[in-house]
Formats: C-alpha cells, structure tokens, sequence
C-alpha cells in the first residue's frame, strides 16, 4: 500500500557529496535490501526516507505524494535502529506503546496493539521489564515490537541484526522474513551488510557505490548477470574470479586467450569486429571445477579450507588475474600443494570489458 | 602588595613542601627498604605496605586536625555553658527549642530548600538544552557560568547595588528601584520587605549556582544516545515530549546529584545573608545566626555550637545520599 519514488536523490554535507541522484521505484509489499561497501551511503540513504536527514536535492515520493518536507512522524515510516534505541527508561511495554501515546490512541486499542505484537514476537513474559534487563536479541525484538505496534506502511531496518551472535542472527533473520510473510502489503527497506541476509530477504537488491546505484536485481538476477565487475565481485562469498585476456574467437560462443595461461570458452555472443578485444573474465569459485584435461586455469594449490561440505582452495596470484579460489563440493584436504587445472562450464562464464568493467552483451 | 607577596610566597612553600615530603618519604623508604640484595623480595612487598600510607598521610593529618577534632569539640561545647567553663546539659538545645529566632532560621532554612535548589536545578536545565540548540550558546553558556567564580560575598554585594535605595525623587542606583520607579511607582526598601525579601536574598544563591547546574546538566545531555532521540522523532513526539518524556528521565541520577549538591550548599547559607541583611527583617537562617552567637557581642560558645551540631545533621544525610548517587552515576 505504500509505493516509494526516489528521483534524483542527493545528499551533500557541505562541499562532499554522499550520495548524488540516487533513482529507484519501490513498489508496495517490496522488501528491498541496501547492500554496498561501508562508507558508501547506506544508512544516510534510509535515514533520508525516515525524514532524519535532509534530502539536499531531489525528490522523495510516497504513495504520490511528496514527502521532502513533511515530518517524519507523519511519512508513516518506522525504523528499527541497530543499537536497537531503546528508551532505557521504560519498559518494554512503554516503549511500544509511546508512539500510540503520543498519537492520543484510545487506551484499549493501544493495550490490544502492544499484546499482539509482544505475542507475535514471544515478548510477552518480558513486558513489565526494563530493557537493561533484556539480552541483545530480545532488546531488538523489542525494537522490532515498537515498530509493529504503529503499523506503518515503510519499515525501514538499518543493520538491525549486526549485533546479535551468529546463531541468533539467523533465528532472528528467519523471523524478520516471517514477519514479512505475515504483512505482505508493507513495505520494507533493509540494509545489511551480510550477504546471506541480502540474498535471503530481499525481493530486490540495491548495490550502492561511489554515491549511486550500481545495479538493482533481484537477488539471483544479480548473481547470475552482475552488470559489473564491481556488483560481480560484490554479490557472492568468496568473490567471482576475474581473469584478464583478449577475445581470439566471435560468434556465438566467445573463446578468450588468458593471460595466465588457459583459454576459456563462453556462451556470451560476439561480433566479429571485438576479434582481439581485451575483455576480463569472471568465474565464480563455486562453478569451478577439477579437470585432466586442457583447461581454463592451472596453478599450485597454496591453502585449504576444508569446510566439510565444501572445500576452499586457494591459489597463487597469476598472471592478469587476482588471487583465484575455487570451491568444491566435499572434502578434499589432500590438494594443498597440488597442481591442479579448472575448467568451468560455457554458460558459467562473464565477460567485462576491460577498464570499463561493464557486462559485455 | 604585601599581601601579594605573601600570598605568591605561601603558595611557593606550600607546593615545595608536598614535593618535597612526597618525593623525600618515597626516597626514604627506598632506602630502607632497597629493591635489590638478598632481602629484595621482601622489601618491595613491605614498600609497598607502607608507601600509600606515606602519600595519603599528609591528608589524613589534615583531615583529623581541621574536620575530625572541631566536630568533637564543637559536640562537646555544645553541652557547655557560654564559656566552656562548665556542663549544662541540654540547657543549650533546651534554650533553641524555645527560640523564636531560632524557629524563624530553621523555617527560613526550609524555605530555602524548597525554592533554590529546584529553581536552580530547572534553569539550569533548560538552560543547558537551549545553549546546546542556538548559535551564540557558548556566549550564553560563559555568561551563565560566570557568577560561579565570583564568591559569595561578592555576589552579596552586587546584589546589595542591585537592591539599593534611594529616597524618592533622588536618582535610584539600584537596578531594581530604577526599574520599579520607570514602571511608575516609589522606590521600595526591598530587603526590609518582610517575608519577600528572603526571595530577594535566594535569587543571588540561584544566580551562582545556575550555571554549576548548567554545566553538569549539559554534559549529561550530551551523553544521552542520539538514537533514542531519533526513534522519539520518529515515534511523533514534539520537541516538548522529547525533551521532558525521553531526555530528562534519561538524566535523573545526574538531576538528583545536582539537586543534592545545591541543597547542601543551601543548607549551609551564611555569606550572602551575612552581607546583604545580617539576618534582619526576618531574613535569619542557621549558619548566620550560629556566627552571631559565636563570634559577635559577647560570644555565647554553648548556644554556638548547638546550632552548628543542627546544621551538620541536617546536611550529613544529603551528603550521604549525594555521594551514594554521585557513585551510582559514575559506577
Ligand atoms: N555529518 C557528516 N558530514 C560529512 N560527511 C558525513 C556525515 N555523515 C556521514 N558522512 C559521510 O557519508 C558517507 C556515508 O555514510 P553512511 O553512514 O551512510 O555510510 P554507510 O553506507 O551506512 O556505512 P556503514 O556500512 O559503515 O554503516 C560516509 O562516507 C560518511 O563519511
Ligand atoms: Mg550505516
């Protein structure tokens, strides 16, 4: 029920400009997921949306309506924080019902708001306590709580889980998405900067970068057809590899000369005029696989990381290419200082052009 | 000039002496008890048993002698008659219950304690959140803070100037009376007026210590998480709501530390009534009339410290309180 605008948003602090005209069209029931390198605007994007921050030009819609210069309170929005922001003078209990409060809601609806919000996120035995009292993630459910209970049209989550332990997050992660099963009319922007979180929310993905928007996608679309090298090496644990050559084959199928050594072959079409273009290619370490034969990459496995389900090799820097990893299913602790060669599959394999780091199509 | 001399003099020996006894004593005991031969081990540990008492030795002697010795004696004088010649009992409280000016001190004492405190308190609170919010507030915030260096008896006596009287038809120099004639009435002989002029006397104590109210206040609410300001925002509270529904019940301990100190401050009021009224016109509070019993006419020593003993149980409480909550604070 709440569609979002962002046109041309910008945001400078003096002479530095943090974000420059950022667009992006958020349609009702979204989940979206801010994702980018620390530092690159993140939290003053969504603190913008939330009215804390000014919006130093551009315009910010909601719901048609335009909304720069309208209080925050009254945007409909509500921010979970990732210091959770509890009023460490009230108990849980006054600090979900203190928006409905302020807002003069009548006492028994407030009173029915607060126990079904502490009943969905099992709060209940904790609302009389203080939130000294509580553990961190009952403290951020508690955070979750005080903006459910306002029933807002934006939810907008800034790194609401960074501060809970491993286990925690994913339980917690699991019950934001339940959250949002539950409200599929609501609209929810959600910044991380954990991966799995990112992949396993969103509806979309927004990667910031330098200031703008790199690339906007879905979570597999931006897996499977990051527009740049940047969002390629972003999205993805451990990073795609990227190898630089130059194309010695067009058409259909692209065949790259490596400088390391190998040749790939890829399904991403060429003209016959790129003949000799120097492109770069990326893998991901997860579409890599062992071969005998003539591949795309050979080289002395330096480290292991046997992770049980997955194995993590690691090679040395070659030639026109970083540091190569490649991961393989089961174990395979018996490579280190192997030579081993990689090969990959044709449809595996992105081509960027090198220098501009765009797709090539 | 002398006196400067003098002053610069004392100051000089007196920092020459505490090095001297601190770094003296510390070399002494290194000496006999060296940190190396056979007997290393040993040494060090008894050093180190004797070395704090060294250092915070000068200050116990201190203590003892100026603060620990008078509260015996005066409790002793207390139960003796004006010479300390010989015991009477409790002829001396006896003799202040009865007291008409006694009962005047210890009321005007207790009203006192309602206004300043508070009135201090609550200006220098929003004093602290409006300094921090405009441009010039760190001019207003010296401003403010300034009458904190001034003693008590200076500011007695600016107030004095600001009270004075003039006959009618002479030109008040008086800031008040010069405002009150403008305003179109005859002048008034303020610090007579019965009753008022107690508030009158309080406004001077309030000057001093907004600003120490202020500043502390100020640190405090810089201390408060900007978050859970934001989330207020957000929640839909005006600035009002904000400020006395999530800031100030975040800076209770330190409101009440502050509250405490001004109290005991109050509680102990002697200088200002002293310059300013000398306790006429109904204007009596303890500490000035246990200085006129002690110190003025023919000093009555018994009666003295009778009303000293009662201003010292009035504070010791606070005190103790201040200190619990000042160590809550900061623990
Ligand atoms: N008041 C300010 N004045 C100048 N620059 C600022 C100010 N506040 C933030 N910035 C800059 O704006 C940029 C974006 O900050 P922001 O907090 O939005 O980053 P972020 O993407 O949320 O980072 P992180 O992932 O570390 O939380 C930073 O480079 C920061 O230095
Ligand atoms: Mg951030």
């Amino acid at each position: 029920m709440a569609d979002l605008t962002l046109a041309g948003l910008t945001k400078r602090y003096g002479e530095v400009t943090v974000l420059s005209g950022i667009d992006l069209e958020i349609r009702a029931g979204e989940l979206i997921v801010f994702v980018g390198p620390s530092g690159c605007g993140k939290s003053t994007l969504l603190r913008m949306i939330a009215g804390l921050e000014r919006i130093s030009s551009g315009d910010l819609i909601i719901d048609g309506l335009r909304v720069n210069d309208m209080p925050p309170a009254q945007r409909g929005i509500a921010m979970v924080f990732q210091s959770y922001a509890l009023y460490p003078h009230m108990t849980v209990r006054q600090n979900m019902e203190f928006a409905l409060k302020i807002a003069k809601k009548p006492r028994a609806e407030i009173t029915a708001a607060v126990e079904k919000a502490a009943r969905i996120l099992q709060l209940t035995p904790y609302l009389d306590r203080l939130p000294k009292a509580l553990s961190g993630g009952q403290r951020q459910r508690v955070a979750i709580g005080r903006a459910i209970v306002r029933d807002p049209k934006v939810y907008l989550f800034d790194e609401p889980l960074s501060n809970l332990d491993a286990a925690l997050r994913v339980a917690t992660r699991i019950e934001i998405a339940q959250l949002k099963e539950a409200m599929p009319g609501r609209t929810m922007i959600y910044v991380t900067h954990d991966q799995v979180e990112a992949m396993t929310l969103a509806s979309r993905i927004v990667v910031l970068a330098n200031g703008g928007i790199a690339q906007v996608g879905t979570p597999l679309a931006l897996y499977e057809r990051p527009e740049s090298e940047f969002v390629a090496q972003f999205i993805g644990s451990p990073q795609m590899n990227l190898l630089a050559g130059k194309v010695v084959e067009t058409g259909a199928r692209t065949r790259v000369q490596l400088e390391a050594g190998g040749t790939a072959c890829s399904t991403v079409p060429t003209a016959p005029a790129d003949l000799g273009l120097a492109v770069n290619i990326g893998v991901r370490p997860e579409d890599l696989t062992l071969t005998e034969g003539p591949g795309l990459f050979t080289g002395t496995v330096e480290i292991v990381e046997a992770l049980g389900e997955v194995t993590l090799l690691y090679f040395g820097r070659a030639p026109g290419a970083g540091q190569i990893i490649a991961k393989l299913p089961g174990g395979h602790a018996d490579l280190r200082h192997a030579r081993v060669t990689l090969t990959t599959a044709p449809e595996k394999v992105h081509l960027f052009h090198a220098g501009q780091s765009l797709l090539y199509r | 000039m002398e006196a400067l001399i003098l002053a610069g003099g004392t100051i000089l020996a007196g920092v020459f002496a505490c090095t001297a006894w601190f770094w003296g004593a510390n070399l002494a005991l290194d000496l006999i008890c060296p940190a190396r031969g056979p007997q290393a081990g040993r040494n060090i540990l008894r050093a180190n048993m004797v070395r704090p008492w060294l250092f915070i030795g000068p200050a116990v002697l201190f203590l003892g002698l100026y603060l620990v010795y008078p509260v015996l004696k005066s409790t002793l004088m207390s139960f003796q008659d004006a010479s300390g010649a010989r015991f009477v009992g409790l002829a001396n409280y006896r003799w202040l219950a009865g007291d008409a000016k006694f009962r005047e001190a210890i009321l005007n004492n207790f009203l006192w304690l309602l206004v300043v405190p508070a009135t201090a308190t609550f200006i220098g609170l929003v004093a602290a959140q409006i300094t921090d919010r405009i441009r010039w507030g760190k001019f207003a915030k010296s401003m403010i803070f300034m009458p904190m260096a001034i003693s008590f008896v200076g500011a007695g006596v600016i107030w004095k100037f600001i009270y004075d009287f003039r006959a009618e038809g002479l030109a008040q120099i008086g800031l008040l009376n010069a405002f009150w004639v403008w305003l179109g009435h005859s002048p008034q002989t303020w610090l007579t007026l019965p009753f008022w002029n107690n508030f009158l006397l309080m406004a001077v104590l309030i000057w001093i210590q907004t600003g120490f109210a202020m500043v502390i206040l100020s640190a405090a609410l810089r201390g408060i998480p900007e978050e859970t300001v934001e989330a207020a925002i957000l929640d839909g509270a005006n600035p009002w709501q904000l400020f006395f529904r999530i800031k100030v019940p975040q800076i209770w301990g330190t409101i009440a530390v502050v509250w405490t100190t001004i109290t005991i401050t109050v509680l102990k009021v002697f200088d200002i009534v002293f310059v300013m009224t000398n306790g006429e016109w109904g204007t009596q509070v303890l500490a000035n009339m246990m200085y006129n019993w002690m110190f003025r006419g023919a000093p009555d020593y018994g009666r003295g410290s009778a009303i000293a003993l009662v201003i010292m149980a009035l504070v010791t409480p606070m005190m103790i309180w201040n200190i619990r909550a000042a160590r809550r604070e900061t623990g």
